[in-house]
């Protein structure tokens, strides 16, 4: 999915800061989410240790990847869940609408699947007649709308219960309005258990994908993937290629560190394994398991040593919840699947570097990002690597849109500067008008606009340093 | 899709860089190890910190302990596993009368509206706890259905005192389960629930809204 034309970043967020409502909605959640966490972690020294581990768990799965994925596949196979591989997201759309109507399947009821946003797989199935409804309430609720999710772990984070309970009340048949949070959670009980029950067939995602069982971990709170894997009689589970781990063993700490560092839990309600189809004599369960496994640029992020930590991702949200800006824009602010740090390294990799520039400079590089990632990915290195890339053609990196974020109006401005810099005459003339006569530029000049956009105009001082060096009797010695 | 898989894989080969893999220093998860006592204690304030209900029962009163709660609660019916241990004590245990005991004996397909709507709970058995966290350890199967502990809006859970592990990391290893797994294994500490509403936690969005433990105090 790679993006056609330029997405201006600062143009989307600037809006979403005078929305006081978006940010009031966003800093309650941030602030809540961030203590959460924090409550989870009272060891400074235990946290350190499961990040540690984490990571190595993860950077081991990386480097051995293309063998244990393989192994995944052999073990599912032997289990009886059918792997299908996918380079790109229309080919994985095709190849689930493919199995959907082989069955003859009209209703598909999805638990949270980030990959299936990122494939657009709703749209896709909504325009060949297969009806895909979305059971995690928060995604139920931003679907009634026909939005996008702002927050991969809580999609609907944008909104606040008056504004859920005044669409319920125009979209829920027989609905009436209520602002009762336990009630809205009812309506939408009644209706979606309605959907579980007739659905033709389920889609999940998938959180860890163990290679030696060839089994598909599930983290929910819901019991809506449990619904939508459980019930119909076809379950489709679609992943990123990188979320492969070697052994159960290894799923115990990331699942420990997932719920905390995503929302404050030590344990989610359900932690759902599932390792085949319906069983010989099995009264329920799917009848069929599918498996589909999408690559979408994550090959082309593997195949550099410095970005390939962006696939290390758990997915758990903790970046954004801790992130500046993410916290006052919001998600949709990023017009990406994915927002907040991780999206602002992944969506460019994904995309091209060039359309998506704009992202990898809206950060301030604080830090807190890398500091809270349960796996340690370097989020702000990867971050200033990838503004580099925007920029650069450099010949042994496989970035997508490597140097085409490159603006004519930067390249000729550094040009001169260098020109100026080489010239010890034309320097000491620049430097006298620009001192004499820089606090008379107006502010809207091309160049000095770009600062004062959001900045205060600077008053460069009277005289040079030099200058002054040299009235003062001072020496370069 | 073969050569979507070649090329894929094709490409990972191409661009994986050969590494010494680090090593794993597993202690933040072995140290995490309580008494038996303790290990009872801890699960259930897990479990009750989001709402999970326990009743207390031995190893000889634990049929008669879920029928009260069933008069208690007037159930009109309670679906279970006839073919599992745990289901075929209960039945053997079940005065006439009252709530009516219904065995998940067929495919759901025989009555998956009537499980949806008419079935007022489930009762399962369980093979172990997590005391770490709090949690349930359920191997459905044949004798277990899947959906005996999902669809039903209250999960009456059977929950040995003596089968309880340190965590989830121990119990893997005791229940050997990363060697092999059936078709479906899962974790429960509570009953459904969901906070995607203004980050207000509401309880029984699509799974149960109730989860009763029934815990056997077996420990000598």
């Amino acid at each position: 999915m790679h993006a056609e034309r330029e997405i201006l970043f600062r143009e989307s967020a600037a809006a979403a800061l005078l929305d006081p409502q978006l940010r009031a909605n966003f800093r309650r959640a941030m602030d809540g989410l961030i203590s959460k966490r924090q409550a989870q972690f009272p060891d400074p020294r235990d946290l350190q240790e499961l990040r540690d581990l984490s990571t190595a768990i993860r950077s081991r799965s990386l480097l051995r990847l293309p063998e244990l994925l393989e192994q995944l596949e052999a073990s599912c196979t032997k289990n009886g869940i059918q792997v299908h591989w996918a380079e790109t997201c229309e080919q994985a759309n095709e190849l689930i609408l493919g199995l959907l109507q082989a069955r003859g399947a009209k209703t598909l009821v999805k638990g949270k699947s980030m990959v299936s946003e990122e494939m657009h797989l709703n749209a896709f199935l909504e325009a060949n007649g297969v009806e895909a409804i979305e059971s995690d309430l928060g995604e139920y609720i931003i679907q009634l709308d026909g939005e996008t999710p702002s927050h991969i772990i809580m999609p609907a984070i944008h909104k606040n219960k008056d504004q859920i309970a005044r669409q319920f009340s125009q979209k829920i048949k027989d609905a009436k309005y209520t602002e009762d949070v336990d009630e809205l959670t009812a309506m939408a009980r009644k209706v979606l258990r309605q959907k579980f029950l007739e659905a033709d067939a389920g889609l999940s995602g998938v959180n860890f994908a163990v290679a030696e069982t060839g089994t598909l971990c599930l983290v929910e709170n819901e019991g809506n993937g449990r619904m939508s894997t459980h019930v119909p009689p076809l379950h489709i589970a679609v992943m990123g290629l990188e979320k492969v781990v070697a052994d159960l063993e290894s799923v115990a700490p990331l699942y420990a560190i997932l719920t905390r560092s995503a929302t404050g839990q030590a344990v989610s309600t359900y932690f759902n394994l599932i390792t085949g189809p319906r069983g010989a004599d099995e009264k329920d369960g799917p009848r069929e398991v599918h498996l589909v496994i999408l690559d979408n640029g994550r090959s082309r992020i593997y195949a550099d040593p410095e970005l390939r930590a962006t696939l290390r991702c758990i997915r758990c949200g903790a970046c954004m919840n801790h992130c500046p800006v993410y916290t006052r824009v919001g998600g949709h602010a990023y017009e990406a699947v994915y927002p907040g740090p991780i999206g602002k390294i992944l969506t460019p990799q994904m995309e091209g570097v060039g359309v998506r520039h704009d992202l990898v400079h809206g950060s301030s590089l604080c830090g807190a990002c890398g500091e809270v990632c349960p796996v340690e990915i370097p989020i702000p290195e990867i971050l200033v690597r990838l503004r580099r890339e925007a920029t650069h053609s450099d010949p042994g990196s496989q970035v997508a849109g490597k140097g085409t974020g490159r603006l004519a109006s930067e390249d000729w401005t550094w040009r001169l500067w260098a020109a100026v810099l080489k010239r010890p005459a034309l320097y000491r003339l620049a430097t006298w008008f620009a001192t004499r006569l820089g606090g008379a530029l107006p502010a809207g000049v091309p160049l000095l606009r770009e600062w004062t956009r959001t900045r205060t105009q600077p008053v460069p001082a009277r005289r040079s340093l030099s200058e002054r060096m040299r009235a003062e009797g001072g020496s370069h010695d | 899709m073969t050569d979507a898989r070649t090329a894929i894989l094709g490409r990972l080969r191409a661009g994986g860089g050969e590494g010494p893999l680090p090593p794993l220093d597993t202690a933040v998860m072995e140290r995490r190890q309580w008494p038996p006592a303790e290990r009872v204690a801890r699960l259930r304030r897990g479990m009750e910190a989001v709402h999970t209900e326990f009743l207390d029962a031995t190893p000889a009163d634990w049929p008669a302990v879920v029928r009260a709660f069933c008069d208690r609660e007037a159930l009109p019916n309670l679906m279970f596993g006839p073919a599992s241990e745990a289901g075929a004590a209960l039945a053997a245990a079940w005065p006439a009368g009252g709530t009516q005991l219904l065995p998940y004996d067929r495919p759901v397909e025989a009555f998956k509206e009537e499980l949806f709507t008419t079935v007022a709970a489930g009762f399962t058995g369980t093979v172990g706890g997590v005391a770490e966290t709090g949690g349930l350890l359920l191997m459905p199967g044949p004798a277990e259905p899947r959906l005996l502990s999902l669809v039903p809006p209250i999960h009456l859970a059977l929950l040995r005192a003596s089968t309880l592990q340190d965590s989830l990391w121990h119990a893997v290893k005791a229940l050997g389960w990363g060697r092999s797994l059936p078709p479906n294994a899962l974790l429960i500490s509570g009953p459904s629930k969901t906070a995607d509403i203004e980050q207000t936690l509401a309880y029984g969005v699509h799974g149960p809204k109730r989860l009763i433990v029934v815990l056997v105090h077996d420990l000598a």
